[in-house]
Order: C-alpha cells, then structure tokens, then sequence
C-alpha cells in the first residue's frame, strides 16, 4: 500500500515540478475557449446553449495534450522498466499513473471550466452542476487517455495518433457530459440520469482500462 | 485447425481456394443484383429508392462483422499466440473501413430522399461513424509501430478495447430514439420484411460476406508474402555485412 501511495505522490509531485504539462494544459483549454467565439459569433444566447458542448469538447482535447506525459518520461529515462519488474503489478502502477494525471489535470480543468463558462455566457446557476458533471467524467478521461499513451510509447508524432486512437473512445463521455451539463443549463430533463452513466463510465475505466493500458507497456517494452 | 498455422500451408489452401471462391462470389452477385433490381418488388412508401437498401444492409452487417473478426483475431493474438492471428487482424481492418464507408454512403444517399437529409446525428449513425473512425485508429496505429510484433500486440489491445462499439451499434435503435429504422431482420419474433424482399437481400448479404472472405484470403497470402520478401531481405542485409567483414 506505501508503494502504491509513494508512487502517486511521486507522479503528483513530478506534475507540479515539471511546471509546464499543467499550465500548458490550462492555457490551451484558455486559448480554445476564447477564440471559439471568434469563430462562432458573439450571439450570447446562441453561446449560451452551446457553452457545455464548447468547454467539454476543449477539456477532452486539453487532456489529450498531456497524455502523453502518464509514460513518456519514465519510458526515456528507465524508470519504467524498473516499475514494469518491480514489487507492483504493472496494471496498479498504470491505474496510479492515470490517477495521478487525473488529480493533476482533469480536475484543474473541471475547477477551471466555470471561469471560462464565463466568457461563453454559461447561466451562473449551471456552473456548479457542470463542474459536479466534470468531476464525474474526467476520471474516465485520464483513464481512457493512459490507454492511448501506453500505445503510443515512444513513437514519432505520437501526439496526432494519441488523439485519433482515443477520442472516439471519449464519444460516449462527451455525450453523457453535454449532457447533463445541458439538462442542468435548461431543459425540464432531469441531469442525473446522464450523470449517472458518467459515474459508471468513469467506474468501468478504472476498473478495465489499467488492464488495457499494461499490456501494452508490456509489449511496449519488450 | 492446427495445420492451418503454419503458413505455407495457408498459403497453399488460400490459393487454390481463391479462384473457385472469386467465381462463386460473381456468380451470386449476378443472381442477388438481378433479384434487386428485377424480382423485388417497389416498396409501398419508398418507391424504388428502397433498392439501395440491398447494397447498404449488407455493407453495414459486413462492417459489423469485420470488426468482429479483428475481435476475435486479437484474442487469438494476445491469448493463444496464433501465428496468423495479428495477419488476420492487420488486412481486416482496410477492408471494414472500406464496407463502412460503402454503409456510410449509401445510407447517406438512401438518407436524403427519404428523411430530407445527408446526415442526422441519431444513435446508429453516430455508433457506425465511430466504427469507421475506430478501423481509422487501427490502420494508423499498425502503420506507426515498425517493429512487427509490438504493432500485433498493440493493434490486438486497441481492437478489444473497441469491440464494445459492437453491441452498442447492433442495440442503439432500440436503446435510443432515433431516426434510422429499428432492426427488421434480426430480432425476437423474427423478421418484419416481407419474404419477397427477404430472398434478394439474403443472396446479396451472403455474395457481400463471401466477397469479404475473398478480399480478405487475398490480402492475407500478399501480407504473408510481404512479410516474407521483408524477412529475405533483411537476411540479404546481413550477409553482405558479414562478408565485408
């Protein structure tokens, strides 16, 4: 159990020091949500109903960006096949890693989105059930997203492919994400049905994805 | 069927099996083609439009099924280590791609006249575009591995993690509201389609599923023979190298 613990707070702490896969994350989630408009038009209303289709689509992207980073580093310097032989069973230290990416992405983006609902005109009184909705979706998305990082160790553009291979993987994610974000902005609907199956996306992921996501470190190393 | 693991063998059964598969395949096309167009009747609603569905319901079963067979073929890859398992996978998933972008558009062509649209995103529509995209991701992901073991592997992951896409495809128009038709053929109380139209898309489904398998035993023997030239040349290679020295 120490083990496990002394990896997460590892990774956490790898994250922060790194400086630039969280911030970059973050800007980028900024920098997508602000020229949307700009393409889309300044129609409030019309910006308004689409704002939890626009922030979760730039939150699945922003995530992809850092995928990456769940492997890559230790695949370069060893440190991964020293986990892979290690006392943990690999897919623990793959559900750890994708753990850790989420506490420090997936959840700065969920606090995030809110801020940036802003600019978009998302009804205040909406804000907190898409954070809620976030919250509940995002652990499916650092999950998901560990299964295309493990596929991709150590390839050339493996950003590019990383986003193909996973984002129709989010498809059911985004669905239930808008939502119930949406049913939350307006709608007589109730959320909670679709937050529900966030839930339960997420729970499946933990489950299944490390499995997924060690085996192909496994024939990533070999 | 131990024998057929070895790929000379494979190679042999598949070429002698082509030809008098090709011509099976021409056969049963000529007799479904002509079953469409001349023996099936009009339907009531659609008029004559409903004779593309002969082409896009098999094209979306085979789409189906071609994913399917990665499935199995990645189990085959990951568990029991066949030999030709990641073979079959990595010339599957072209061939699927291609019979769902023939779904695809016919449907969408199907679509116009009959609901007034190109494209709707309804729960099958959606669910057979993440198909094609899901074929994309393999293809991608079998050209971006070099080292041929690590890409079997890799692709046979991807594939199974996919696969749930299946039976989300099969059940998204009774699970949803949707605009596409709800399943007329394979469903408890068997099928609602009357038995003249029935016969013609039978023959036209088993012509799509044997010409599936053709395509499919081609690309399997030129993949081994790939394979094979690839592994000559290496060997070449590193005879030359050993002379220098």
């Amino acid at each position: 159990m120490s083990a496990a613990l002394a990896l997460l707070a590892r990774d956490v702490r790898l994250a922060f020091r790194e400086g630039g896969a969280i911030g970059t994350a973050l800007g980028f989630y900024l920098v997508v949500i602000a020229i949307a408009p700009l393409g889309l038009g300044p129609d409030l209303n019309l910006l308004a109903r689409i704002a939890p289709g626009l922030l979760w689509v730039a939150l699945l992207l922003a995530a992809l960006l850092s995928a990456d980073r769940i492997f890559h580093n230790d695949y370069e310097d060893g440190a991964l096949d020293v986990l892979t032989t290690g006392a943990l069973p690999l897919p623990l230290v793959a559900a750890i890693k994708s753990l850790a990416h989420w506490l420090t992405t997936g959840v700065p983006l969920a606090l995030l989105a809110p801020l940036l609902g802003l600019l978009l005109n998302l009804p205040a009184e909406a804000s907190p059930f898409l954070v809620l909705a976030m919250l509940a979706g995002t652990p499916a998305v650092s999950f998901i997203a560990a299964i295309g990082a493990s596929l991709t160790l150590g390839l050339k553009r493996s950003g590019l492919l990383l986003a193909l291979l996973v984002l129709p993987l989010y498809v059911p994610v985004l669905i239930f994400g808008v939502s119930a974000a949406s049913a939350a902005v307006a709608g007589p609907a109730s959320p909670w049905p679709p937050f529900l199956m966030l839930c339960a996306l997420s729970l499946a992921s933990i489950v299944l994805a490390p499995l997924a996501a060690a085996a192909s470190v496994r024939a990533a190393l070999r | 069927m131990p024998s057929l693991a070895n790929p000379t063998r494979f190679l042999d059964l598949a070429g002698r099996l082509i030809p008098w598969l090709a011509a099976l395949v021409a056969i049963l096309f000529a007799i479904g083609l002509y079953l469409s167009f001349f023996v099936a009747p009009p339907d009531y609603q659609q008029g004559e439009t409903v004779r593309i569905m002969f082409v896009h319901v098999p094209a979306a079963w085979l789409a189906m099924f071609g994913y399917a067979l990665i499935a199995i073929a990645s189990l085959g890859t990951l568990i029991w280590r066949h030999p030709l398992a990641d073979v079959t996978a990595k010339v599957a998933a072209p061939i699927g791609a291609t019979f769902t972008l023939i779904a695809l558009v016919t449907g969408s062509l199907w679509g116009k006249p009959m609901w007034g649209t190109y494209w709707v995103w309804d729960a099958r529509l959606t669910s057979m575009l993440v198909l094609f995209l899901l074929y994309l991701g393999l293809i991608a992901l079998w050209r971006a591995i070099e080292e041929p073991g690590r890409a079997g592997r890799a692709a046979a992951i991807l594939g199974l993690v996919g696969a749930i896409n299946i039976p989300i495809i099969k059940f998204s128009v009774d699970w949803w509201n949707t605009l596409h038709q709800p399943a007329s053929i394979v469903r408890l109380g068997g099928p609602t389609i009357d038995a003249s139209m029935l016969t013609a898309l039978a023959v036209m489904a088993l012509a799509f599923t044997l010409l599936f398998v053709l395509l499919h035993l081609m690309a399997m023997r030129a993949e081994i023979l790939r394979r094979r030239v690839l592994a000559m040349q290496q060997m070449q290679v590193e005879h030359a190298a050993l002379a220098e020295t």
